[in-house]
């Protein structure tokens, strides 16, 4: 349904203009003496929201173990490859994980790349792979723009939850109702 | 010492007043052009540039930190920036022209100063002699002489840049500078006309102007912006149109032309031409502060003779020609200053005009309400002084 819209003429003030733009100017004035609106980046950080999309990290179960089985299915799902996961076998001397299946010898997530989507952490089965807070990645060579496994845990730490999914799948191994 | 100096060549002192002079008007422009940068900030709530500081001031316990947070450092580390990058010649322009456009920017900019005078201090005689590098009597036509060269300087640089933005900018300051004179000039008419009394000695000397508003009593203690408040505003709109800035920024408006009559001048040379348009600025709101608000003198009705009356019952060293000289150029310096924030207050309160509104305004507006204003207030002047 079309409509007119109905133009005011304008005032005999609007039409002289001066008082118009002495009222913006009145404006102006107020935001000179206003407080800043911005934050002074490197000294003030913003608050972070829950639920920020930040740098992608690797995070540890509550015993300090490694979550990431190496399935590459984030590697796979990652709109501009930038995951590249070498898998490997579980070292040896960590019995409390003999019972999983794989862990990757090396986990490279290339920040270059990186497009912030966060497909690898709705992908991870073993909720292994978190975006978290981090929004500053900075570095002088490309080689530094590259987060390998070491950094990414150090970036992702260790998150409360209780799943425990390979201790589960080996207690029920045992009790002999695998799967 | 104050003999050293009269006994030096006349040529020699010239020689000296006039570089200090720039001295004052050099820093003053980049002054300007860091004080528009904090106050764009302030206007748009933004702390504005608060990070240089020399590693040695940064030891200093207060002021260093105060100073850094006003930016105060960023204005020699813009200069050095501008001293020492790269100065490129595109290959398409036409060599000579090009580098001769700065030039013609600052010279006329700078000239102006000379016939401006700028303070004033009392001789032996108690009488006031103002502070200027040239008392010539042409003062004002001097000043609108001069002062319009400028505009070759934007016509050169536009031509010689030989690419279609800075042609179509130097094309707009060209019209608009001449459309916008003209009411310039007739709105300052009036106030000779207020000046040049019948029977008194014809003059178009800015002192005069100043003296004129300098009484402590009745019209003369008046200042022109208070008896003649629309050939002040029309004064300082063309002055606006004149130095280029917004609302007039037609040369440059880089929403449509990338930058205009400068696009292709980068380092030294593209600073000359802020250097120059700044020293317009100063030199502007200076011939506006003389012409309508008074000059030197701090209030209306308050004529520097009276402060530093006032100044003398506290210490007789107020009477010294020098104390008297840093007042006047305080109290003028404060005005100017003042207007120059004015400038930068209403950059950032109205938008560009269209090319087409800015001709329609400098012609169909401002030329006829020019020529009203300087028949009324020549009836008027005409019928008051030969009462």
């Amino acid at each position: 349904m079309s409509y007119v819209v109905d133009r005011k003429t304008l005032t005999l003030s609007e039409r002289f203009y001066i008082p118009q733009i002495l009222a913006g100017m009145r404006v102006t004035l107020k935001h000179l003496f206003a407080p800043n609106v911005t934050m002074e980046y490197p000294e003030q950080r913003p608050a972070i929201p829950t639920g920020y999309r930040g740098v992608p990290t690797l995070v540890m179960d509550p015993n300090g173990r490694e979550k990431c089985v190496s399935c590459q299915l984030c590697e796979f799902v990652c709109p501009p490859k930038a995951i590249r996961i070498t898998p490997g076998e579980i070292p040896t001397d960590q019995p409390d994980r003999a019972h999983v299946e794989k862990g990757p010898k090396a986990f490279d997530i290339d920040m270059l790349r990186c497009i912030y989507c966060g497909l690898c952490q709705e992908v991870c089965p073993e909720e292994a792979i978190f975006l978290q807070n981090q929004y500053s990645m900075t570095g002088y060579t490309r080689a530094e723009m590259v987060n390998d496994k070491a950094r990414l845990y150090e970036l992702g730490g260790t998150l409360p939850d209780q799943h425990f999914k390979w201790d589960k799948k080996k207690a029920a191994a045992e009790h002999g109702n695998a799967h | 010492m104050i003999e050293f100096w009269q006994n030096l060549p006349p040529l020699v002192q010239m020689l000296i007043k006039g570089l200090a002079v720039i001295g004052v008007i050099f820093p003053l422009a980049g002054a300007s052009s860091l004080a528009e940068r904090k106050v764009s900030a302030w206007i748009q709530g933004r702390p504005g540039p608060n990070r240089a500081i020399p590693f040695w001031f940064a030891w200093v316990p207060i002021i260093g930190p105060f100073l850094q947070r006003l930016g105060v450092f960023h204005l020699m580390s813009d200069g050095a920036k501008m001293l020492f990058k790269e100065d490129p010649l595109p290959g398409h322009v036409n060599k000579f022209y090009f580098l001769l456009a700065p030039v013609l920017a600052v010279v006329p900019a700078f000239t102006t100063v000379a016939v401006v005078p700028f303070g004033a201090y009392l001789n032996d005689a108690h009488q006031l002699v103002p502070l200027m590098l040239s008392n010539v009597d042409i003062g004002i036509l001097a000043v609108f002489a001069i002062g319009s060269l400028s505009v070759y300087s934007l016509i050169v640089a536009g031509w010689a840049s030989n690419s279609k933005y800075p042609f179509l900018g130097g094309v707009r300051a060209s019209a608009q500078l001449i459309s916008y004179e003209l009411s310039m000039t007739l709105a300052v008419i009036p106030v000779f006309l207020w000046v040049n009394a019948p029977g008194g000695e014809g003059t178009l000397s800015l002192f005069k102007v100043v003296e004129a508003q300098s009484g402590a009593s009745g019209w003369s203690g008046t200042w022109f912006a208070m008896t003649m408040p629309l050939s002040a505003f029309i004064f300082l709109i063309a002055l606006y149109a004149e130095t280029n800035r917004q609302p007039f920024d037609m040369p440059e408006s880089e929403a449509d032309l990338v930058g205009g009559f400068h696009t292709e001048y980068g380092a030294f040379k593209w600073s000359l031409f802020f250097v120059a348009e700044y020293s317009h600025m100063i030199v502007g709101s200076g011939v506006f502060v003389l012409l309508f608000l008074g000059g030197w003198n701090p209030l209306p009705w308050v004529p520097l003779e009276t402060l530093i009356g006032w100044l003398a019952h506290l210490s007789p060293l107020a009477l010294h020609p020098i104390f008297v000289g840093l007042v006047s150029i305080g109290v003028f310096l404060g005005k100017v200053l003042f207007s120059i924030f004015v400038f930068m207050w209403v950059r950032w309160t109205l938008p560009r005009f269209r090319y087409d509104q800015v001709m329609k305004l400098g012609w169909q507006k401002l030329l006829p309400l020019s020529i009203g204003n300087l028949i009324f207030y020549a009836l008027i002047i005409a019928w008051i002084q030969t009462r």
